[in-house]
């Protein structure tokens, strides 16, 4: 095994990795050395082809098909240079003040999260899509919204010179989207910051990281790795884990920690969301413009679920659309004139839903739909299909009923069509994306694995900074409210960088 | 075998000539190169289900059936009251659909032509 030191380690280089790069990398003038270490590639400019299979084969751990341990939900990770941020839409929403009260971390504050989330936007180049922009499958929503009285928002958006490819979740061929790939590790590497890509964390040990390097694959995307293939063991005097809600507990459940933590692994949420389709009776614009311009969250507190447009590709819709056959091409033939909705549950932490490993180290996601899950997602697409209807559309695509297809003229009865029961292994194809928890911050080691600021309890040297640290779902897209958190424990870290790099 | 699953799934499957089987197995397996061994042998198991198990309703393997049968053997599938079969459809209809949308000549034929200079491209 190879010997590498450094001062600090950061496993993972999206939202939460990568904001600790940047926060850190102020250190490396002080001849502080810092790695971060990514599994995934550094793809070239010129390798974001759009196609979907090939894309989500480079840009998501499994293609984006990770399954949860019983079969019945998909969960999306992005993995390479900048993580999830290379594959998100860029949606930028602060987290509500219930939510981040509703936590009750001691010493956090919903000012605090908003004032750090604010200065990501402006490195990142939030703002409002000018409506020129803006294609019919959003108009449509808005149109609908409105019609229904309800209280339609427009997204914020983290892109600069977006030409509408709406190719956001397969990585941006145009490179106008400002995740952490353009903006804060690009910062941190000019600043000294070293990015080891295809570096994946095996385990933890006391103050050290065993991680493997591994080769590019024949016809492979990507760079080849900076480091020569095989295993290191990489000394650090700090390591920040930022790995995500389901690679983070499971390194540290990995590792043989010198400590309990009673918690690990606990209080896994992830917004499970259902695709929904509308047929108009005419072309739209859907695959063409920012696919992601605007949401309603007036349902959240009340029923448990957010509704956003999206726009999807097509074997991503073919899997969402229930049914096989003549109808369910007959749908997929009417791609043109398809407006997206997607429904998205707020769900909370369970006792049994979490994240374990095998006994191969391999993360498992154990994830049950509670009952109030189920009734979220039942509430919101029936909210949706009032929408498309409101908007125009001739029949909407409804998964989770007996029948799926409704036709306009039963617009009327959609009251006690969805069917509850269908939300089980096998019957829906529900996904996630927002994956959150496993890392839950609190007081102590009985209802936490880490303080207020991310350090492990028990484990001075250990930090965690991503979306595991969320004590419960944060019911809003999470990655401003990640970055805060992160800028928050590298602002920890930095205080008390003399105690802990000597 | 599989082809059968993806005839039935996607009708427009009977139109593909041996290349286009060639793309659409190709992804498929590219899909499945890094998934673990457990769930790949699942999935040869539940692959041979739905060959054999037609032969106790219809008295023929799955192969050896009109589509109208296949069809309505899988939608059994689809509807099961066993986990597991429904799981296991569930994985084989995404397999299948899949393989068939993913390729570009399918995604054109149902009007999907993205272009990465978006608005631009439309003129």
């Amino acid at each position: 095994m190879r010997e590498r030191a450094y001062d600090i380690v950061i496993v993972g280089s999206g939202a939460g990795g990568g904001t600790v790069a940047q926060e850190l990398a102020p250190l490396c003038r002080d001849g502080v050395r810092i790695a971060v270490l990514e599994r995934g590639p550094r793809l070239r400019e010129d390798e974001f082809s759009g196609r979907e299979i090939e894309m989500a084969q480079a840009l998501y751990e499994d293609g984006g098909g990770f399954l949860t341990a019983d079969r019945s939900m998909t969960l999306a990770m992005g993995i390479g240079y900048g993580g999830s941020t290379t594959v998100y839409t860029g949606t930028s929403i602060i987290a509500p003040q219930r939510v981040i009260r509703g936590w009750n971390v001691p010493g956090l504050e919903p000012e605090e999260i908003e004032r750090r989330s604010r200065k990501f936007m402006d490195q990142n180049n939030v703002h409002l899509l000018e409506e020129a922009l803006i294609n019919e499958n959003n108009q449509l929503f808005v149109r609908g919204c409105r019609r229904l009285g309800y209280d339609v928002q427009q997204f914020p958006v983290n892109v600069k010179g977006c030409r509408g490819a709406s190719l956001c979740n397969l990585g941006c061929p145009n490179q106008a989207k400002q995740g952490t790939d353009r903006v804060q590790l690009p910062r941190a590497e000019q600043a000294g910051v070293e990015v080891v890509t295809r570096c994946e964390a095996l385990r933890l040990e006391e103050r050290a990281v065993i991680a493997r390097v591994t080769a590019r694959p024949d016809g492979g995307k990507g760079e080849p790795a900076s480091w020569e293939p095989g295993d290191y063991r990489i000394r650090a005097k700090i390591v920040v884990a930022c790995a995500g809600a389901v690679n983070s507990p499971a390194l540290l459940l990995r590792s043989r920690l010198p400590v309990s933590l009673a918690r690990l692994g606990h209080g896994f949420t992830c917004h499970p969301a259902l695709i929904l389709v509308g047929q108009h009776e005419r072309p739209i614009t859907n695959f063409v413009g920012h696919p992601k311009s605007y949401f309603l969250d007036q349902f959240a507190e009340s029923d448990g679920f957010i509704l956003e447009t999206c726009m999807y590709f097509p074997f991503t819709t073919a899997k969402s659309l229930s049914g096989f056959g003549a109808a369910h091409s007959t749908f997929m033939k009417a791609f043109s004139r398809l407006q997206m909705i997607l429904v998205l549950a707020c769900d909370h932490t369970d006792p049994h839903n979490r994240v374990t490993v095998d006994r191969r180290g391999r993360p498992v996601v154990h994830y049950g739909f509670t009952p109030a899950v189920k009734s979220a997602l039942a509430h919101g697409t029936l909210t949706a299909a009032r929408i498309f209807f409101a908007a125009g559309a001739q029949r909407v695509h409804v998964p989770a009923a007996t029948t799926p297809l409704v036709e306009r003229r039963d617009a009327e009865r959609l009251e006690g069509i969805v069917d509850e029961r269908l939300f089980r292994p096998g019957s829906v194809t529900v996904s996630a994306a927002h994956l959150q928890g496993g890392c839950g911050m609190g007081l102590g080691p009985q209802d936490s694995v880490t303080d207020a600021f991310g350090r492990v309890h028990g484990l001075p040297w250990l930090f965690v900074a991503d979306a595991s640290l969320f004590p419960d779902s944060v019911e809003i897209n999470p990655y401003l409210t990640i970055m805060a958190l992160a800028d928050r424990a590298a602002e920890r870290i930095r205080r008390d960088a003399g105690e802990l790099l000597n | 075998m599989f082809q059968a699953v993806v005839r039935t799934v996607v009708p427009e499957a009977e139109e593909l000539d041996p290349a286009a089987w060639d793309d659409l197995e190709g992804l498929v397996s590219e899909s499945l190169r890094d998934r673990p061994p457990e769930l790949l042998r699942g999935l040869r198991l539940f692959l041979r289900l739905v060959e054999w198990a037609p032969l106790f309703r219809f008295g023929r393997r799955f192969t050896r059936l009109d589509r109208d049968r296949r069809a309505r053997f899988l939608a059994g599938l689809q509807t099961s009251r066993s986990d597991l079969l429904r799981v296991g459809f569930w994985g084989l209809r995404t397999l299948a659909l899949l393989g068939y949308y993913g390729r570009e000549p399918a995604a054109e034929s149902i009007g999907y032509r993205p272009d990465p200079r978006g608005w631009e491209a439309r003129g």
